[in-house]
């Protein structure tokens, strides 16, 4: 048991509910969360494949390309979360 | 004898899996939301135990933070916009219809097969093996800077963070374009107490995103952590109403965006010549073209945050509305 295979099959489990979570959940909201599950789970993968037995250093590369992934996810959860806002506004103004 | 390391591994592993769980399961949208801020601090924790600080440092400022105030943001304008503002509502905010429960069931089946498949291939891959770590080791020298990571993010992929600064940019753009016209839900009514904590808190939030930037070139942190730390000052300053948007400053707003973006593509497109190509820095000048393209694109992601934050563009019928409720 090392730690790149427990946070490996961490990673795993939290991409799977994320995806189960996308496709069956009602919510908007709820969706836009486990999209966002899903892509923590990714990044669990790569930061695990860039993990290397402690006096090594871990591989720089697979770390940047996380960082980059959470810059872009936040950019995509606020474009989402803008179009719920719009979307929910103008359900309201159709109701009245 | 167990590794106490071990303990801790498998405890922070079912907690994040727990926690995945509670905030699909969970009733509450608000409760949803705050199991979904703790599960990103402590995954930041795991990828601490995983040697990756930079990336625990960006998913708890970017991915956990700023990602858990638009949540909560979205939620507060949902609710208002529902009518269920300040009720103690359990239910989510769209209308829900029963789903048949062999929809449910083939989903649960596909996503199963989909996980034991990764399961497999995830065993199966060698782990540990070489990546570019001697490739890194051996660039480091010529790069500029002496860490790893941000060698990597600013020397070595520079095309990769162009990107990732301009899909923000793209953001921020289609955010406004949306939100245009979109009433707003007015902000909480925060108390006095909350004024005097935003003014003990900002000056230290600006020093730590400074910090935070300036050590990137030698040690974990860098532009985006640094500007995430940088854009909670925004949104402090924002619902603390010390600072209220105005439509005469979306002009400053709009050179804050493109900044980051235009200076880095300017830095790219200047070092080409003498044979160079994009992004091939000169050695001599490489750390200060580095710190400069930091220092801007932090400041973009900053201002980018916390416009995301605010949503919609400030407009003119906005501050007509504010003199009249002066």
């Amino acid at each position: 048991m090392t730690p790149d295979l427990i946070y490996g099959l961490t990673g795993i489990a939290v991409f799977a509910i994320g995806l189960t979570g996308a496709l069956c959940a009602q919510d908007r909201l709820r969706r836009v969360l486990a999209l966002k599950l899903c892509s923590l789970g990714a990044g669990f993968l790569l930061v695990v494949a860039a993990w290397r037995e402690p006096p090594a250093a871990p591989d720089p590369v697979p770390h940047a390309l996380v960082i980059t992934g959470i810059v872009v996810m936040i950019s995509a959860t606020a474009v989402a979360l803008a179009l719920i806002r719009r979307l929910q506004s103008l359900e309201a103004e159709d109701d009245d | 004898m167990t590794d106490p390391f071990l303990i801790l591994d498998l405890l922070l592993a079912g907690a994040v899996i727990a926690l995945a769980v509670a905030t699909l399961t969970v009733r509450d949208l608000f409760a949803a939301i705050v199991l979904f801020i703790v599960l990103g601090l402590l995954s930041a924790l795991a990828w601490v135990r995983l040697s990756a600080p930079d990336v625990a440092l960006a998913e708890a400022a970017i991915g956990t933070g700023v990602t858990g105030a638009l949540l909560l943001k979205t939620l507060h304008h949902l609710r208002y916009v529902a009518g269920t503002l300040g009720e103690q509502t359990a239910h989510g905010v769209t209308p829900v219809t029963p789903v048949p429960m062999s929809v449910i069931w083939a989903n649960a089946a596909f996503c199963g097969l989909i996980t034991l498949g990764l399961a497999i291939a995830f065993l199966d891959a060698p782990l540990g093996g070489p990546g570019f770590d001697a490739l890194v080791a051996d660039a480091i020298p010529a790069s500029g800077v002496d860490h790893g990571v941000t060698a990597v993010l600013l020397n070595f992929r520079s095309y990769d963070t162009l990107m990732e600064v301009v899909v923000l940019l793209a953001a921020v753009i289609a955010v406004w374009q949306i939100e245009r016209g979109l009433s707003e839900a007015p902000s909480p009514d925060l108390s006095v107490i909350w004024q005097g904590f935003a003014r003990l808190t900002l000056p230290a939030i600006v020093v730590v995103g400074t910090y935070l930037l300036w050590k990137g070139s030698e040690a974990p942190g860098g532009a985006f952590q640094g500007g995430a730390v940088l854009a909670a000052v925004g949104i402090l300053l924002l619902l603390s109403r010390l600072y209220v948007p105005r439509p005469a400053h979306r002009a400053l707003a709009r050179w804050g965006f493109v900044l980051g973006t235009g200076v880095f593509a300017g830095v790219a497109l200047l070092v080409t010549g003498g044979g160079r190509v994009t992004f091939e820095y000169p050695p001599e000048h490489a750390k200060t073209l580095i710190l400069l393209i930091e220092g801007l694109v932090t400041v973009s992601i900053a201002v980018t945050l916390a416009a995301l934050f605010h949503g919609r563009e400030p407009v003119a019928v906005r501050a007509k509305e504010a003199r009249h409720d002066a």
